[in-house]
């Protein structure tokens, strides 16, 4: 979707906030929003695709006013009622349902160093054949789903090569809308400067952009 | 950079400053609520938080780096084969499964985004800091990285090349900064030190800092 998170060469963001010794979560509110969020997809009723694709959903002036676990739990809310796990009133109240049946929760603190150790791959082992091949010029198509995709505006219809083929991987169009994973390959797609951006850039700078087989045409 | 910036979300964040506490009751109760249904183990989000916060950072990248810069057989493997030169140091996994790393040298600077959401190598850097998840710095990293380098400290000559890699699918970058002259005496675990979190993203260089600590 053409949302506002797709903000590559948007230009009235203001300053960068860097913070001198940032601590990792600035209220213990982040820190509990983060692991809660982590430890739901464990039920796995949703994608990462899927998950990307909530926060985007988020409106556009609530998504730039917002901070930034402040989205994770408005997208971990919406999932966690569609998936049927809560209901909206359980969610409002805070407390379960009368007679509401207890679960057992998939991620324990034992399993946590596994869960982080082990990660959880988005590449596939499948003998799909890549379309395109290491030095081949190629064109990002210029599409505008209105669902979850990962090819930046500023990326779509410009020129460019393909740099590497780093293999086949799960393909977030369709897996964050549980269509499935189509796996396809992905490549980092080196862009100069000048082609997105026209003369006002560098001549010598380049934007590479991993993209999938599916994003790309032959140029 | 300014370091009277210690806010944490510029430009945004001056509504926010009476939200916190509304913010912080609606996820104890989101919390509360999860933990009763048997939906969440309380231990677990502990444990969660403690490896963020205690064991998985920028340290995990910094030791990384040093031994690329002593090793150059560590450092051939590191720029062919991330993954498995990470694992080698004990470090991959969550949001590390599938790593890159791309190397600085006198003629090209590398920079990390990710423009679309904020994608980031946890494994070997941690959860990422505000600015990196923030729409100044995705928006302009790409369209122009040079401005945003100067907003960091670091003036780049015009014969440098700038490679911006923006993190669209589930490849997480790192950056491998020069090694700064006057090292050469330094041991391996003295130069980690030196390496900071900036310098893993490609918005700063690596220095033989007087200034203390790294970020």
């Amino acid at each position: 979707m053409n949302g506002v998170h797709d903000m590559g060469g948007m230009h009235g963001m203001g300053p960068i906030g860097w913070e001198k010794n940032e601590p990792v979560f600035h209220a213990s509110w982040e820190g509990r929003a983060c692991a809660l969020l982590l430890a739901m997809n464990c039920w796995e009723k949703w994608t990462l695709d899927a998950l990307r694709h909530q926060i985007e959903r988020i409106p556009a002036a609530d998504y730039l006013r917002m901070l930034y676990y402040e989205k994770w739990v408005a997208a971990l809310v919406e999932l966690t009622v569609t998936a049927g796990l809560a209901s909206r009133q359980e969610i409002e109240s805070g407390v379960p349902t009368l007679g509401a049946t207890k679960s057992n929760p998939p991620l324990t603190a034992e399993k946590v160093p596994g869960m982080i150790s082990n990660g959880a791959p988005a590449s596939r082992n499948l003998p799909v054949p890549p379309r395109f091949h290491r030095g081949e010029h190629v064109r990002a198509r210029n599409i505008n789903p209105i669902g979850h995709t990962r090819l930046p505006r500023y990326a779509r219809g410009k020129h460019g090569t393909i740099h590497i083929d780093h293999g086949v991987f799960v393909f977030p169009d369709t897996n964050a809308h549980f269509l499935g994973e189509q796996p396809q390959h992905v490549y980092s797609v080196r862009f100069t400067a000048r082609e997105l951006w026209g003369d006002q850039a560098s001549p010598r700078d380049t934007v590479y952009v991993d993209l999938w087989d599916e994003y790309l045409e032959a140029a | 950079m300014d370091d009277s910036s210690n806010r944490h979300d510029s430009g945004h964040d001056h509504e926010h400053q009476a939200v916190p506490s509304d913010l912080a009751l609606r996820v104890k109760s989101l919390e509360s609520l999860l933990v009763e249904k048997g939906l969440v183990d309380r231990a677990a989000l502990d444990a969660l938080i403690d490896t963020y916060q205690h064991k998985v950072g920028p340290r995990n990248g910094a030791r990384v780096v040093a031994r690329a810069w002593v090793d150059p057989a560590y450092r051939q493997r590191l720029l062919t084969n991330a993954d498995a030169a990470i694992a080698e140091l004990g470090y991959g996994g969550m949001q590390g499964e599938h790593m890159v790393v791309v190397e600085n040298t006198p003629k090209v600077h590398n920079l990390v985004v990710c423009t679309l959401c904020s994608c980031y190598p946890w494994a070997v850097l941690g959860l990422p800091p505000v600015w990196y998840k923030s729409a100044p710095y995705r928006s302009r990293a790409v369209i122009d990285p040079r401005g945003v380098l100067r907003e960091f400290g670091l003036t780049l000559a015009e014969d440098v090349e700038v490679r911006v890699w923006d993190s669209t699918a589930e490849l997480r970058y790192l950056v491998l900064p020069e090694r700064p002259s006057g090292t050469e005496r330094m041991s391996e675990a003295e130069l980690a030190t030196l390496v900071s979190r900036d310098a893993m993203v490609g918005v700063s260089k690596v220095v033989l800092a007087e200034k203390g600590a790294a970020a």
